[in-house]
């Protein structure tokens, strides 16, 4: 594949992912719209994980590409040969990929304000003044700007949580990836956090989320893609991945998922 | 009361000699701290097997052997390959050398104690390696390693006296040639640990307030 021809926003195409003999991911290829909230499910060491960190080069795919747009993730093309980046020539591009962790990742020496204006001064350049104003205007989006002043150890996980979301679109990215951004969460904190991304996916952000949140995917998402063993099973829209599944595999994790959660 | 009179005769010597003594400590904090930064850095991310091979080479053998032995070596052993440091000078390069071992553990062990998603966390924003180390990784490492170069600071001030085995006229040389000339012995000595513990008590004291205060800025 040379050139990308749809008009996807990010494509992920021929993904393979070792870890030694360990096949985490056998050839995953995957596109994200415009606009689109894509939500990974799967069962856990399915590689849904694997392949979110895959895609800002967080892990280093083993075979495949990523491509933002005409762009290509990662890799420098020489002729027919191509290399991996530094981190330093993959740092603008990873500024347009954000990400939101499962363990928030807050910096604990800096307050909220801090934490979520760093991006923007270090990787942008952007002045100190001006990223501090986009900085409350973030955190206004997530409902904590009240909480600029604070570190973030004074924060409950779900505030934290937003903070973090809050950092990921200070970085002005085309794509957030979330990655289990409730697992760590206390239930009762889960759904203030859910909430924020439900009003992300409403403005139109391109996401993908790996989620075990099956009725938010379902409701939430355009599109869900189930994955197992390192595979793509299934994929589609998400009411009908997920009220009318068509293979067993998909059927059977809903089915436990189902019963988890009753 | 004609000993108090011999004492404080030879009250500025003393004191000069501990001036001395701060300023060899002051220069080798200097030197130590940046070669120990340098060593805990490259240790904890270099990519060179080779390099990070070497530096843990180079770290348990100053770690391991006397630093007394390594003054020695650097003060006698080079004069006799032709090089002739001044005595203060080899104990600045030989206490220098020793403590970026020292330190380049303590800052290590800083940086080890770091969770791997605060560096993940700096590079999904776009930064790049240099700046997370300099904004994320080392403004959290350098203060949990607070304490424990707190503890390297003092114990530097006190290992600056064995910079009297290669004659530098720090306070424990001056202390002693004092003695042999007017036997005063626990006079002098005593009034040498007062003047070290002088220096070093308030040095130990700010590091604590130091402490509390970073600690309570989060």
């Amino acid at each position: 594949m040379s050139t990308p021809t749809s008009p996807a926003l990010l494509r992920v195409h021929g993904l393979h992912k070792n870890y030694g003999e360990l096949q985490v991911l056998k050839g995953i290829s995957l596109e994200l719209k415009p606009g689109e909230t894509l939500s990974l499910i799967g069962p856990s060491g399915s590689g849904k994980s694997t392949c979110l960190r895959c895609i800002n080069y967080l892990e280093k795919p083993t075979t495949g590409e990523i491509w933002l747009g005409e762009e290509l993730i990662g890799q420098v093309r020489d002729g027919q040969r191509s290399r991996l980046m530094s981190d330093r020539e993959m740092a603008p591009q990873r500024r347009e990929i954000a990400m939101v962790f499962q363990g928030f990742y807050l910096w604990p020496h800096l307050n909220v304000r801090d934490n979520v204006a760093l991006g923007p001064i270090k990787a942008q350049g952007m002045p100190r003044k001006q990223a501090y104003d986009l900085a409350e205007a973030m955190l206004e989006k997530v409902h904590l700007r009240h909480k600029a002043d604070v570190y973030p150890e004074q924060l409950s996980g779900g505030q934290q949580q937003r903070v973090a979301i809050a950092r990921a679109l200070a970085q002005q990215p085309k794509v957030i990836l979330f990655d289990e951004p409730t697992s760590a969460l206390d239930p009762e904190l889960v759904g203030e956090v859910l909430a924020v991304i439900r009003e992300l996916a409403e403005e139109g952000r391109s996401m993908i989320m790996v989620t075990h949140e099956i009725r938010f995917a379902r409701d939430v998402a355009d599109r869900v893609i189930f994955m197992d063993g390192g595979h793509i099973v299934e994929q589609g829209p998400s009411v009908q991945v997920i009220d009318t599944p068509s293979h067993e595999r998909t059927r059977s994790f809903l089915g436990r998922m189902a019963v988890e959660s009753a | 009361m004609a000993n108090l009179q011999v004492f404080l005769g030879l009250l500025p010597l003393l004191l000069r000699g501990a001036l001395t003594a701060l300023e060899i400590a002051l220069c080798t904090l200097v030197f130590a701290s940046a070669g120990g930064l340098v060593l805990a850095v490259s240790l904890t991310f270099g990519h060179s097997r080779l390099i990070r091979g070497a530096i843990a080479c180079f770290i348990e053998w100053m770690r391991n052997v006397p630093a007394l032995a390594h003054l020695f070596l650097i003060y006698f052993g080079l004069s006799y390959l032709g090089i002739n440091l001044p005595a203060w000078l080899a104990a600045i390069v030989g206490l220098s050398l020793v403590g970026s071992a020292v330190l380049a553990d303590i800052f290590r062990s800083g940086l080890q104690s770091l969770h791997i998603g605060q560096q993940e966390a700096g590079l999904a924003v776009g930064l790049t390696q240099l700046q997370i180390l300099r904004c994320i990784l080392l403004p959290q490492a350098l203060r949990a390693a607070l304490p424990a170069f707190a503890n390297y600071v003092t114990q530097l001030i006190k290992d600056t006296s064995i910079a009297s085995a290669i004659a530098v006229p720090e306070i424990m040389f001056l202390a002693r040639n004092l003695v042999t000339s007017t036997f005063q012995t626990s006079l002098i000595y005593l009034a040498v640990m007062v003047i070290y513990a002088a220096m070093i008590l308030p040095i130990g004291v700010a590091f604590i307030r130091l402490e509390r205060r970073l600690g309570a800025a989060r």
